[in-house]
């Protein structure tokens, strides 16, 4: 089974240098996460206590106005609440007693901190407590920070489940804890897949609503789907969970040895793994392929965006041929990203931060054949000529494990395919 | 502190973003956390602009706090003028900077940079995205405008239209064309599509034209007093507003009013006998002072619509919009809460909105057709057709845009005839806007038709009987909330606590109209 990839590189990324950058950077804040996040945890309440732009941010990443009232909102600050005439702990109380009354759904209520609510030092910690002990048992009041000052877009959701670890119930049962917060089809394949290898108790973070039992201990292991999860990971083993190192789920490779290093943490015979997998395997294999044909020796260029970066790369030079020739990332966690560094053959430029201008001019002189980043730079490179994938796209899509390796690579081979698609000249 | 979901303006800063992405040649500095960097794609999604805003973010972060975040400022201003070699900065802070107290302003004067530098001072807990641009503007156009000596031949200024406009690309064509008309041409066009050194040339025009009010008023106000240059007061949008704007035009400069007419059509098409089911139809306005007062005007006068509510959420505007709306014997709205406004809207019950992007999405919920007349805007509010609201061309774009989001006329007659027909049936919708065609639940019991609105009918304060109620659901959908509501204020003025078929064609008979 192991034929169809190619073998590991004798020399990884995991020591290459990495190019660290200061300057400007062109990437989302935290609040971002929010879009994603109200959707996964159904009875929660997003409150970012901010400013004008956070409102006007989580309204331009949502896209349009979807919903009647959305599980999200900004109480935005005031002249008031800034020159001290107005107690700020007393007005976000108000702003949360009118909400709940209104929305009597609401079992888990964020208070999400932002740029100017950190500058002026509001004590969100504080009011959760406050609010906590008001609301319990029917509403828990959580805050975390997703001001752009700390957090880089994916850095929102880590924030979150991070401010959700505290708070779990202690628990010395032997279990898997699966962390990230995926689409529910791909949540639920893998729950099926984990179900059928034989590990009996496993809990989603975050889970899709507050009633869900999610404990944790020192015999739970934890494994995670997302590489942007240090803070989480961090506050997990405070808890004295233990980190079940792998390369992300993504594409058959990912899949298949993060579901095997799952396994052995759990003693669980790789024999019985791999006759559940062989089927799904081979699918994924199957439906790689005929994005591979499109993507196949091909030059790829990263801009930092989601941390997602590194696994992605791995996928799609391992999995789909194509060749990496920089792969930026806001940050670098080598404890979370290390098995997939190890697996990306040398030869790419690795950054971590960003100085776009300086990046743009890499970027230009390497003319890749496809460049993945964000929003705000996909339309002036394609009119400069480059063939772009909007990043954005990549964390609200399911990617993850094998029925959408397929997919994850078509995400990218779309953009190819139109380019060579249109054929705008005179016929002549 | 105030709760809020959507918003219609944006940050004041976002207001300065619109004015320098609409220019050549003038570079934004804007002292901001990263997360603001979000708003290049306001240009390059929504408007599908294909460069990226000439704006650089320093991006500062926590650790920079209370160490180096002015140095900071000063490397990125400088490496800005390095790269890009702008004629003229403009420099100011987002709401987190505001808050550090840099001073970008008094920090980018000192650093001796051998182009003009223009420090702007955006209060952003206080004011909004309008405010915004219209601030930049005056600020740019007091730095950077002379009086100078006066074109030989009549010459004007076009005034306001900036990036992510609700379509200033076309309505600068449209008034382009007005005016060369007339036999004047453009001087400048600011901010969209000038260069720093262009607003030098300001002071040669005769006069201004006022586009956008929202976005040129501090402008155009300034040059009136200080390079003797009149500005328009009318907004060309709209036949009426259209001839009154030539006429003003011809006010000014002492040329004739003279207006190409051959491809008007509004004035036609409202007459043709289509048209008649027009007549009276409903319409709430909401959106920015300029394009709702416009609305209004062409609502009444050119299409023949009630106008049952106007709004507007820009409270710059609030005091015309006030007097407006008491001319048109409504009470005007002056909220930027899109829930005030969706009560309103729902409290009216009218048979179109014009609205903007989230009036369309309150429509949706309640089931009311919306045509899009203002801001905020969507990626669709940038077609590829030209698709102007201004001047002729704008007038048959609005008499189109309105009437299609309705059944059509004599789609709307048919309906009313055959209204109980098993196929052609008005829970259909309209037949020209695609989704499956619907069909009719065979009647059932009668109390559940195939549309339930008993929730409705049990809100008013009078009781609804059970074959009144039937009666009611076998008026075509587009009219029947109307008619509940008549009924309704019919019965509650003549004291009666139920509603029986007698009273609903009463009710029918006295508003006949």
């Amino acid at each position: 089974m192991t034929a169809h990839t190619p073998p590991p590189p004798a020399m990884g990324c995991r020591n290459a240098p990495v190019l660290k950058e200061r300057g400007q950077h062109e990437v989302f804040c935290g609040l971002t996460g929010i879009i994603w996040l109200h959707r996964k945890m159904q009875d929660a309440f997003f409150l970012v206590v901010g400013s004008r732009t956070c409102a006007h941010l989580l309204q331009s990443a949502a896209g349009v106005m979807i919903f009647a009232e959305p599980r999200f909102g900004t109480a935005i600050l005031e002249e008031g609440d800034l020159a001290g005439l107005a107690d700020a702990q007393e007005e976000l109380e108000r702003e949360v007693d009118r909400l709940l009354a209104r929305r009597s759904d609401i079992r888990q209520l964020f208070l999400v901190g932002s740029c100017p609510s950190e500058v002026i030092k509001l004590d969100l910690s504080r009011a959760a407590e406050r609010l906590s002990a008001k609301y319990a048992p029917r509403v828990r009041v959580l805050n975390y920070s997703g001001s752009g000052i700390e957090t880089t877009f994916t850095e929102g959701e880590d924030a979150c489940l991070a401010a959700m670890v505290p708070a779990l119930p202690a628990s010395d049962e032997r279990q898997l804890m699966m962390v990230g917060a995926l689409p529910d089809v791909a949540e639920d394949q893998a729950l099926d897949l984990l179900a059928q290898i034989g590990i009996d108790k496993v809990s989603v973070l975050p889970a899709r609503n507050a009633d869900t039992e999610v404990s944790v201990g020192p015999n739970t292991s934890f494994a995670l789907t997302q590489a942007f999860l240090g803070g989480t990971h961090a506050a997990l083993e405070r808890r004295g969970a233990r980190h079940i190192p792998a390369p992300f789920p993504f594409g058959e490779e990912g899949t298949t040895a993060w579901l095997r290093a799952v396994a052995r943490d759990f003693g669980i015979d790789q024999a019985r793994v791999d006759a559940v997998i062989d089927a799904p395997r081979a699918r994924a294999r199957k439906a790689v392929a005929k994005a591979a044909e499109t993507l196949s020796g091909k030059s790829l260029f990263f801009f930092p965006d989601s941390q997602m970066e590194i696994p992605l790369a791995r996928f799609l030079t391992r999995e789909c041929g194509m060749r990496a020739v920089e792969v930026g990332a806001p940050y670098i966690h080598k404890t979370l990203v290390g098995p997939d560094l190890e697996l990306l053959a040398e030869g790419p430029v690795i950054s971590e931060g960003q100085d776009v201008e300086m990046q743009l001019d890499r970027c230009r002189a390497a003319q890749p054949d496809l460049t993945v980043c964000g929003l705000g730079l996909a339309n002036p490179l394609e009119a400069e000529g480059l063939c772009t994938k909007w990043a954005i796209e990549l964390v609200f899509t399911p990617v993850h494990f094998y029925e959408q390796a397929g997919d994850l690579a078509s995400l990218f081979a779309r953009p190819l395919r139109r380019h060579d698609l249109l054929k705008l000249e005179a016929a002549e | 502190m105030k709760l809020s979901v959507w918003t219609y303006e944006g940050p004041p800063h976002v207001g300065a973003l619109r004015v320098a992405t609409a220019m050549k040649g003038l570079h934004y500095v804007l002292h901001a956390p990263q997360g603001d960097t979000y708003a290049d794609l306001l240009f390059t999604m929504i408007e599908r602009r294909n460069h990226r805003p000439p704006v650089t973010y320093t991006t500062f972060q926590a650790r920079d706090l209370g160490s180096d975040t002015a140095n900071l400022f000063k490397t990125a201003c400088q490496a800005a003028y390095e790269r890009f070699k702008p004629q003229a900065m403009i420099v100011g802070a987002s709401c987190t900077a505001e808050l550090i107290q840099d001073d970008p302003g008094g920090m980018a004067e000192t650093m001796g940079m051998p182009i003009p530098i223009i420090a702007l001072d955006l209060p952003s807990y206080q004011r909004k995205e309008n405010f915004g641009a219209d601030e930049t503007l005056f600020q740019l156009v007091r730095r950077l405008a002379k009086p100078v000596e006066k074109t030989a031949q009549i010459t004007a200024n076009l005034i306001g239209p900036t990036a992510l406009g609700f379509r200033h690309r076309d309505d600068i064509t449209e008034v382009t064309a007005l005016l060369t008309h007339m036999g004047i041409k453009v001087n400048v066009c600011a901010p969209y599509g000038a260069t720093p050194e262009d607003l030098t040339r300001l002071g040669a025009a005769h006069f201004n034209v006022l586009m956008y009010p929202e976005t040129g008023e501090a402008a155009c106000r300034w040059m009136e007093r200080e390079l003797d240059q009149p500005f328009t007061k009318t907004v060309p949008i709209g036949v009426g507003a259209t001839r009154d704007f030539v006429a003003e035009v011809a006010r000014i400069t002492g040329l004739e009013a003279t207006l190409e007419e051959t491809r008007l059509r509004l004035p036609w098409y409202s007459a043709s006998v289509d048209s008649t089911y027009l007549t009276g139809k409903r319409v709430f306005i909401f959106g920015d002072g300029t394009h709702v007062a416009s609305a209004a005007r062409i609502a009444r006068d050119e299409m023949g619509f009630e106008v049952v509510g106007l709004g507007c959420y820009n409270r710059e505007m609030a005091r015309p919009i006030r007097a407006l709306a008491k001319d048109y014997g409504v009470e005007a709205l002056i909220s930027d809460d899109h829930l005030d406004v969706e009560a309103a809207i729902a409290e009216a019950a009218p048979e179109l909105i014009l609205g903007t992007q989230m009036e369309r999405h309150t429509g949706k919920r309640l089931g009311i057709p919306c045509a899009v007349i203002s801001s905020p805007v969507h990626v669709q509010d940038f077609p590829a057709r030209y698709s102007p609201q201004m001047g002729i061309e704008g007038a048959n774009v609005i008499f189109d845009t309105w009437v299609h989001p309705l059944v059509m006329g004599l789609e709307e007659h048919l309906l009313t005839m055959f209204r109980e027909d098993f196929e052609f049936h008005d829970d259909a919708g309209a037949s020209h806007h695609g989704g499956a065609h619907v069909a009719r639940e065979t009647a059932t019991a009668p109390a559940h038709g195939p549309e339930d609105i008993s929730d409705d009918l049990k809100t008013g304060e009078v009781i609804w009987l059970d074959a009144a109620e039937r009666e009611l659901k076998k008026i075509p959908f587009f009219v029947r909330g109307k008619a509940k509501r008549n009924t309704e204020t019919f019965a509650s003025e003549r004291g009666l606590e139920e509603i029986s078929i007698d009273t609903l064609y009463e009710a029918k008979a006295h508003y006949a109209r």
